[in-house]
């Protein structure tokens, strides 16, 4: 073997992989640019080259359709459009890429999102000579839904307004202007010329006011793990393999995290813990097995495993629910229905799915939310889901593998959807409807929070909550909380207690006790709670909040029903005009105020809270650990 | 051979048909691997060693055979089903002849390799097969780049490339109608250097044809096809003896050599490197039409 042949060698087993998606539509330039990086890294044959020119020729074109290479079908290639998702294929000596070429015609959204569900960057074709158009907008808010650690803004055609810098910064500007607003961890801008070849594979004379890289080299040194889950270790089981009777492996590829023998595991849904005894290989045992790696575990204990279960850590469990939330992209011709059976998909395991409430559709090109009945082909929303057993998920935007899922209908078994579970954080529709009737910022529609709940609940170690107290003056309701509070302090746990007199002297200064003013006290302070909620903490709030509509536009502002807990705070009313801690009820006698709850004002009591103490019978202590038992904290 | 870095792309490749193996498994009854002792399925066949290691390969092979065999390749079959013992299923093109299921091509150019897609759907059914593991890549040829992993084929075992189902991040949606069935390729995103590639790095046994050899030949509208008992020389056509290997091996009424030198993996992988034809290039079943390969396709070939 020669030196050469050696290098040859070692340097294509040494590479690396980059999937990358293209979006733009024909106009933008986008198959010339692929066919320019094809034929600029020596990836198209000459028998290919050929067939393209003889086909160019046919079809009476002048010079050579690079665009043929990529439209594969009879169809495409006499209607000139593109149909179908296309995949293609290239290596430099440093890395191979697999283009998923998405069309930008007909269906656009659905082909984009099949493209970039697994793509590591995509790249935006901006046309020069048209600057940034809606389409663009759409592009990138598909790539920040997806989740595409990578963006590139290719500016394309700039040969057409002759290499004019400021067209290209004008673009730049406009592209971040609002791109600020989507969750875009890498942005790069780069001006070519997929037509003369500029900035492409080589760097060409015509922008040397241009610093940056070509798109070439880029694509060649971009990080490529970036997106990647390493701490939360997630194994489906796809099958487990059983040669004879004393052999037990269960198989799967690791959706992220990594583990090693002797590891302590736990197996979901059965809870039952064990440790790994081995992880088989054909090529031998593993000392230790990584993201991506498909793998069979073996296990200590015999304990029942199989297709559907999902093995992970002791201590660092994904979210175990039947009720959900997730942005939905309807890629099917029958639009969506709610409260329709279907099947839903979610790594190896297969429930049966109904979509209970479409809380609002997306509209791509604004970035707005709109009111909707039903989502169509092509139409992204966020809904809530019920299925009809718990999934084993982490939310999307931090495991891609534990949060992604596809719906499927039951009479024609096609795909019909694609969806990303959402992390704690909500806008409920019940809300839109409660509080002002409309929202009042429609056009922020991206609000992650930037350490998602569930991470912050994982490292706590418990559950985010609210705990509504409320009642009359002098039912209790701050000492018990006070009381509680301690305690779970002293537990260990994350709290924050929000009091009607701290807010009102701060927060809520410039509120009196009317109903209007009593129900924007609400309003805020229920805006506060679901605040250190997503933050992670249990939130005890003590307020006498005597109306039911605004208890309930309170509980409305958190994602789930059941963060919620109202607890009614009660005794007889003698009982206490004769604590009057504040000394309220005396002057209310004295006619010093007026409309005090339990006096001159009516305290409206939940009809079922989570829980009712009264006062009267049980003692604080009692009261606390009741509470403390019954929401299990 | 170097050790991996675990972000090696064939690494990744190779996790990826494991896993679309477990999937093809989990999923479905019966399904079978379709082998034609070319180095796609026995790479295929070695990912599905690894899939289910230490147990047996939970389905059959099924080769379909146009009876036009290089005999390398037979035998390299045969060694292979005994060594590991699993099960073989062969579908004939001679007896879907000899049924009047399909009539041979006559002239210079008859081939039986567009028989073969009646013979696999015949087999497919006579098997109650609901899976059928192809090695076909999307970078051989270009309707193939438009196939997915999971495929779908009605019940005539038709595909309907405009009307295929999307599949997103690595969920594969194998539901089905009784008497449909999925065509699935687990190294679609391989390419012939990866395989090439592969083969190097695990060290994989393929047929001696590969590997440049002195062989008869004549020169077919510039491709160099065998002197064998199946193709039909015209009288102009002159026999030679050349070095030559095989990129790709199938029926060998269609299949050309290169003239070649590489005698072993290396060598290969260097020619590849430099190539400057698709190995399908020298395949005359693509070269009758423009769509050849999606028409056949969408009656049912691989």
């Amino acid at each position: 073997m020669t030196d050469t042949k050696l290098q040859v060698e070692n340097t294509y087993l040494n590479m690396d992989l980059l999937r990358f998606t293209t979006a733009g539509s024909v106009d933008d330039g986008k198959s010339t640019l692929i066919g320019r990086l094809l034929y600029d890294s020596k990836s198209i044959f000459e028998d290919q080259m050929e067939a393209i020119e003889k086909s160019s020729k046919s079809s009476g074109e002048e010079e050579v359709n690079l665009a043929l290479l990529t439209d594969g079908l009879q169809a495409e290639r006499e209607q000139k459009i593109t149909i179908d998702v296309a995949y293609r294929y290239f290596a430099t000596p440093k890395r191979k890429f697999i283009i998923a070429d998405t069309p930008g015609h007909t269906q656009y959204t659905r082909n984009m999102v099949t493209g970039a569900s697994t793509a590591d960057l995509a790249i935006i074709l901006v046309d020069a000579s048209k600057g940034l158009l809606t389409q663009s907008r759409r592009h990138a808010f598909i790539s920040s839904l997806l989740r595409i650690p990578h963006l590139v803004v290719a500016v394309n055609k700039m040969d057409l307004v002759n290499y004019n810098e400021k067209v290209f910064d004008e673009i730049v500007a406009d592209f971040k202007e609002f791109s600020h607003k989507l969750d875009i961890s890498d942005i790069t801008f780069i001006p070519i010329s997929a037509l003369q070849g500029d900035n492409v594979v080589d760097k060409g004379e015509n922008m040397d006011w241009y610093n940056g890289t070509t798109l070439l080299h880029h694509l060649e040194n971009v990080k490529v793990d970036a997106g990647e889950n390493v701490r939360d270790f997630r194994l489906p089981v796809q099958y487990v393999i059983r040669p004879g009777r004393t052999f037990r492996g269960f198989a799967g590829q690791i959706a992220s995290g990594h583990i090693r023998p002797g590891d302590e595991v736990k197996v979901l849904p059965s809870g039952l813990t064990t440790k790994v005894k081995e992880i088989v290989t054909r090529d031998g045992n593993l000392e230790a097995a990584f993201t991506g790696d498909s793998i069979t575990l073996t296990m200590e204990d015999e304990i029942d495993i199989s297709r559907g279960d999902m093995i992970v850590r002791k201590n660092n469990v994904p979210t175990i629910r039947n009720e959900f939330e997730a942005y939905l992209c309807w890629l099917n011709e029958k639009a969506m229905s709610l409260n329709k059976q279907y099947i839903l998909q979610h790594t190896s395991r297969t429930v049966q799915v109904y979509v209970e409430d479409l809380l609002y559709r997306i509209n791509v090109d604004t970035l707005s939310r709109e009111d909707a009945d039903n989502l169509e082909l092509n139409e992204i929303g966020r809904v809530k889901l019920k299925t009809s057993q718990s999934l084993f998920f982490d939310p999307y935007q931090i495991n891609q593998r534990t949060g992604s899922f596809i719906i499927i209908d039951l009479a024609s078994n096609v795909t019909v959807g694609a969806g990303m579970i959402r992390a704690g954080s909500t806008v409920s529709k019940k809300h839109v409807n409660v509080s002002s009737g409309k929202e009042i910022s429609p056009n922020v529609v991206w609000e992650p929070w930037n350490i998602p709940r569930e991470e912050r609940e994982k490292r706590n170690g418990h559950k985010a909550k609210v705990l509504w107290f409320t009642g009359i003056s002098g039912a209790g309701k701050s000492t018990i909380a006070k009381e509680l509070e301690r305690r779970l302090w002293e537990k260990g746990k994350q709290t924050v207690l929000l009091d009607g007199d701290q807010v009102r002297h701060g927060l809520n200064g410039d509120l009196g006790f009317s109903l209007k003013d009593r129900t924007e006290n609400i309003r805020r302070v229920g805006q506060v709670a679901r605040l250190f909620f997503e933050h992670g903490n249990i939130v005890l709030c003590t307020f006498v909040s005597p109306y039911i509509k605004d208890r309930q536009a309170a509980k409305a502002m958190l994602p789930n029903d059941s963060d919620f807990i109202e607890i009614h705070v009660t005794c007889r009313s003698e009982t206490a005009k004769q604590r009057d801690p504040k000394g309220l009820y005396e002057k209310a006698k004295k006619g010093e105020i007026t409309n005090l709850t339990g006096y001159d004002s009516e305290h409206e009591a939940p009809e079922k809270p989570s829980l009712r103490i009264n006062t009267d019978e049980i003692t604080v202590k009692d009261a606390v650990e009741s509470i403390i038992d019954s929401f299990e904290l | 051979m170097t050790v991996l870095k675990s972000h090696s792309h064939l690494k990744q490749l190779e996790d990826e048909g494991i896993y679309i193996m477990r999937e093809v498994a989990a999923q479905f009854d019966r399904p079978v691997l379709l082998f034609s002792g070319g180095k796609d399925s026995i790479v295929m066949f070695h990912l599905a060693l690894k899939a289910f290691y230490p147990g047996k390969v939970p389905f059959p092979l099924m080769h379909v055979d146009t009876g036009h065999n290089f005999p390398e390749t037979i035998e390299f079959r045969d060694r292979l089903v005994e060594k590991y013992g699993v099960e073989l299923i062969i579908g004939s093109v001679q007896d879907s002849i000899d049924e009047g299921r399909v009539e041979e091509e006559t002239g210079p150019d008859a081939s039986r390799n567009a028989l073969q897609t009646v013979t696999l759907l015949d087999t497919l059914e006579r098997h109650q097969v609901d899976a059928a593991l192809g090695g076909g890549r999307r970078d051989e040829e270009k309707a193939r780049a438009k196939e997915r992993f999971f495929s779908h084929r009605d019940v005539f075992g038709q595909w309907d490339p405009k009307n295929q189902r999307p599949e997103l991040w690595n969920l594969f949606n194998g539901r089905k109608k009784p008497g449909e069935n999925f065509r699935v390729f687990p190294i679609s995103n391989w390419t012939e250097m990866d395989v090439w590639q592969y083969i190097a790095q695990e060290e994989i046994e393929i047929p001696s044809i590969y590997f440049a050899h002195e062989r008869k030949v004549f020169n077919r509208r510039g491709v160099w096809l065998a002197d064998t008992e199946f193709v039909n020389k015209m009288d102009t056509e002159e026999i030679e003896v050349r070095t030559v290997r095989f990129r790709t091996i199938g029926d060998a009424t269609c299949t050309g050599a290169v003239e070649s030198h590489a005698s072993n993996l290396e060598d290969i992988i260097q020619e590849v490197a430099s190539a400057r034809e698709t190995e399908r290039g020298t395949r005359h079943d693509d070269k009758r039409s423009e769509t050849a390969m999606e028409d056949r396709k969408k009656q049912g070939y691989f």
